[in-house]
């Protein structure tokens, strides 16, 4: 995984509390057995007017005006500003791939469904809670007249909007390492060899009938 | 002694190591692999010379591209047609075992777990799914994974996990006539919300819960995830102990007799402490309808379909606005008047045996209303279709004028070829109502087996109790 470095990104503000995975990719786009070319299809349901399939050419599609990634201003956005419970749904890591794709780096909402949270993480996107109070306010200079732009730092975990005070965040440090670094999990944990072994001896001992296998 | 929730048990039991921050690594004993979520994670292992840590810890089933007609003809679709061949391919190279189309036993992941014994009491269970909350049915922790996750438990046997809040919904008093476990877990949602679970394990208790057969148990779970948890739990008991017995994959002999006396450890202490409790009434719960485009946007069936105007939330009032737009209802018009165009009885909520038992003794000596397009029984399995052959439901369901499929996901997803066309309206027994879940444009209102017969049978939603 790349290592997230600082930046400042355009912040597009999508504002709709629920948004399901099956709105961020649509079910037709989980055929793929790759797992990129995801972003054009992205919000695919949303963003286009006609109906999207695997592998179309989405350069020449009807737009549909009204959704805020098609508004020129957001064009290049790396910030999501979403409403509460954003990604519930599915477990799809597809809607983290899409959004990555597109160029999405950092998402920020209220609450998050928690298997697409820890899927961004893996993902190299930073999903970060902010209060609700917060999301607001960042809502009401996201939708004014220029792109809101924010300055994301996340080894000092804030957030700094152009004209606006820091707004401090909070991320789990194994998380926030993995991120930093650029670290693979499964590489992270094959260092415990010896611990999943030893335990795996002792499980064999105490519940045997969990080692029968298919 | 510390008075443990079920949740802590199961935890602890576990845990490999932890660290200071409260990460842990948390061993897996079974993952469920489909070939939706799989295909990256099988590349992800080639690509960096891995090998899968546990072979036998592994089942696999394709079920979400399946056709659910005509499979002699295979599957017509090449993009679906190479993800199915694509899991048969990993798990060949890799020594999995998998439960391929033509092989009696296949049928939608989360049936073929429990019916096969895989899924155990006491056990950790993953699958790149997002409904593995299904499996805490039987007191084991069951959550759905991304694609990383699933590379990473077939390359470890573990995950890196933080552990959740517990959450004791606890459904006190016994169900009226007609309301079953649909509309128990409907009317959780409905009460807490499509977040109100999330960062907690939910289990499930009290008086109805216990009441349920472990198949009813596996439709609260199952929608569990609704709800925002991590995953849902019921306590193991007599019922689960005796549905594991003779199971394929379940132990035998002394050897089941030594992990019954432990499954039954499975229980919160009576003192254990929740982060949150939530009591519900059972015998105020009515047969539940969705009317939008949330599991949460639900209602008992005498209900009315909400007026945006009189909400004061606005984010809430312009959600219920969109939700009415796209379902295509008016503000404030009864459920009763909702007249669906066709019907799916079918999905990991509601497909096993008990289920279509249920829908074909309200279905016998009917007919599906002439307003009806369309009314599929999509079997969650090979066995629960030669059960329900055996038993004559399949004659009960074609003589009614529903059409009887073979087993997978089919109109749940419409990753297949079933689907509802822009603006068409379904009663559906699956989980999910969001916007295009069964098809782009389409409608879908959740219900119970029983419900989708009555709505079948009627054209309208009509209180299965009138029936
Ligand atoms: S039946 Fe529906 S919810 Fe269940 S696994 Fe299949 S697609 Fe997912």
């Amino acid at each position: 995984m790349q290592a997230f470095e600082n930046f400042t990104g355009i912040c597009a503000p999508l504002d709709r509390a629920n948004v399901d995975t099956d709105a961020i990719i649509p079910k037709q786009f989980l055929k793929s057995i790759k797992r990129s070319g995801f972003g054009p299809y992205l919000f695919d349901e949303w963003r286009y007017l006609d109906h999207g399939e695997p592998d179309m050419d989405c350069t020449h599609r009807p737009l549909n005006p009204g959704f805020v990634l098609n508004d020129p201003r957001y064009a290049k956005a790396e910030i999501l500003l979403a409403r509460e419970n954003f990604g519930c749904g599915s477990s799809r890591e597809h809607a983290p791939w899409a959004l990555a794709d597109f160029g999405i780096r950092v998402i920020l909402a209220p609450s998050f469904a928690d298997i697409f949270f820890n899927n961004c993480f893996k993902n190299g996107i930073l999903p970060i809670v902010l209060e609700a109070a917060v999301i607001d306010g960042l809502f009401a200079k996201a939708t004014g007249g220029e792109a809101l732009r924010i300055v994301v730092d996340l080894p000092a975990q804030t957030l700094t909007p152009a004209d606006g005070a820091v707004i401090p965040f909070v991320v789990e440090a194994g998380s926030k390492h993995c991120l930093v670094e650029g670290l693979d999990d499964i590489g992270l944990t094959l260092q415990e060899v010896d611990a999943i072994r030893a335990y795996e001896v002792r499980r064999k001992q105490e519940a045997p009938w969990l080692f029968i296998g298919a | 002694m510390v008075a443990k929730t079920l949740y802590d048990k199961l935890w602890d039991e576990h845990v490999v190591r932890v660290d200071d921050n409260g990460t842990a690594l948390l061993y897996i004993d079974r993952q469920l692999i489909h070939e939706v979520t799989s295909p990256q994670a099988f590349e992800g292992l080639r690509l960096a010379g891995r090998k899968p840590w546990r072979i036998s810890a592994n089942l696999a089933v394709p079920d979400h591209n399946v056709p659910t007609s005509d499979r002699a003809a295979g599957i017509a679709d090449p993009v679906s047609r190479l993800q199915v061949e694509t899991l048969g391919t990993n798990c060949q190279t890799f020594g999995i075992t998998e439960f391929a189309m033509g092989d009696h036993r296949q049928g939608v992941v989360h049936v073929i777990g429990p019916e096969q014994g895989f899924t155990l009491p006491g056990s950790t269970i993953v699958c790149g799914d997002s409904h593995t909350s299904t499996h805490g049915a039987f007191g084991a922790l069951a959550f759905g994974i991304g694609t990383s996750e699933v590379e990473h438990v077939l390359a470890t046997q573990c995950l890196i996990q933080r552990k959740s809040k517990s959450m004791l919904i606890r459904v006190d008093g016994a169900l009226g006539p007609g309301v079953t476990a649909k509309d128990i877990v409907l009317a959780i949602i409905g009460e807490i919300g499509t977040a109100g679970g999330t960062g907690f394990v939910i289990e499930f208790g009290g008086d109805a819960i216990r009441a349920l057969s472990v198949e009813g148990r596996m439709t609260v779970c199952n929608m569990a995830i609704e709800a925002g948890a991590r995953a849902g739990l019921i306590a193991v008991d007599e019922k689960t102990v005796d549905y594991m017995r003779g199971r394929p994959y379940a132990p035998s002999g002394e050897l089941f007799e030594q992990a019954a006396a432990h499954w039954r450890t499975l229980v919160s202490d009576p003192d254990a402490r929740f982060d949150r409790v939530v009591p519900l009434d059972a015998a105020r719960i009515k047969p539940q309808v969705t009317w939008g485009t949330s599991p949460e946007m639900v209602l008992p069936v005498d209900g009315h379909v909400p007026d945006p105007d009189a909400e004061s939330d606005p984010v809430k009032a312009s959600g219920i606005r969109r939700a009415l737009d796209y379902m295509g209802l008016t503000a404030g018009m009864p459920i009763s008047e909702i007249r669906p165009d066709k019907v799916f009885i079918g999905s990991c909520t509601n497909s096993r045996i008990e289920d279509l038992r249920a829908a074909a003794a309200l279905a016998k000596g009917r007919k599906v209303a002439a307003s009806i397009k369309l009314a599929l029984v999509v079997p969650g399995s090979g066995l629960v279709k030669e059960q329900a052959e055996a038993e004559g439901l399949d004659k009960i369901f074609t003589e009614a004028g529903f059409e009887w499929r073979e087993p997978g996901c089919s109109m749940c997803l419409a990753m297949n070829a079933d689907r509802l066309e822009p603006g068409e309206r379904c009663a559906s027994t699956s989980n999910r109502n969001f916007e295009g879940r069964q098809g782009q444009g389409g409608r879908t209102h959740l219900v119970s087996p029983a419900m989708a017969v009555a709505a079948a049978v009627t054209g309208r939603f009509i209180d299965v109790r009138e029936l």
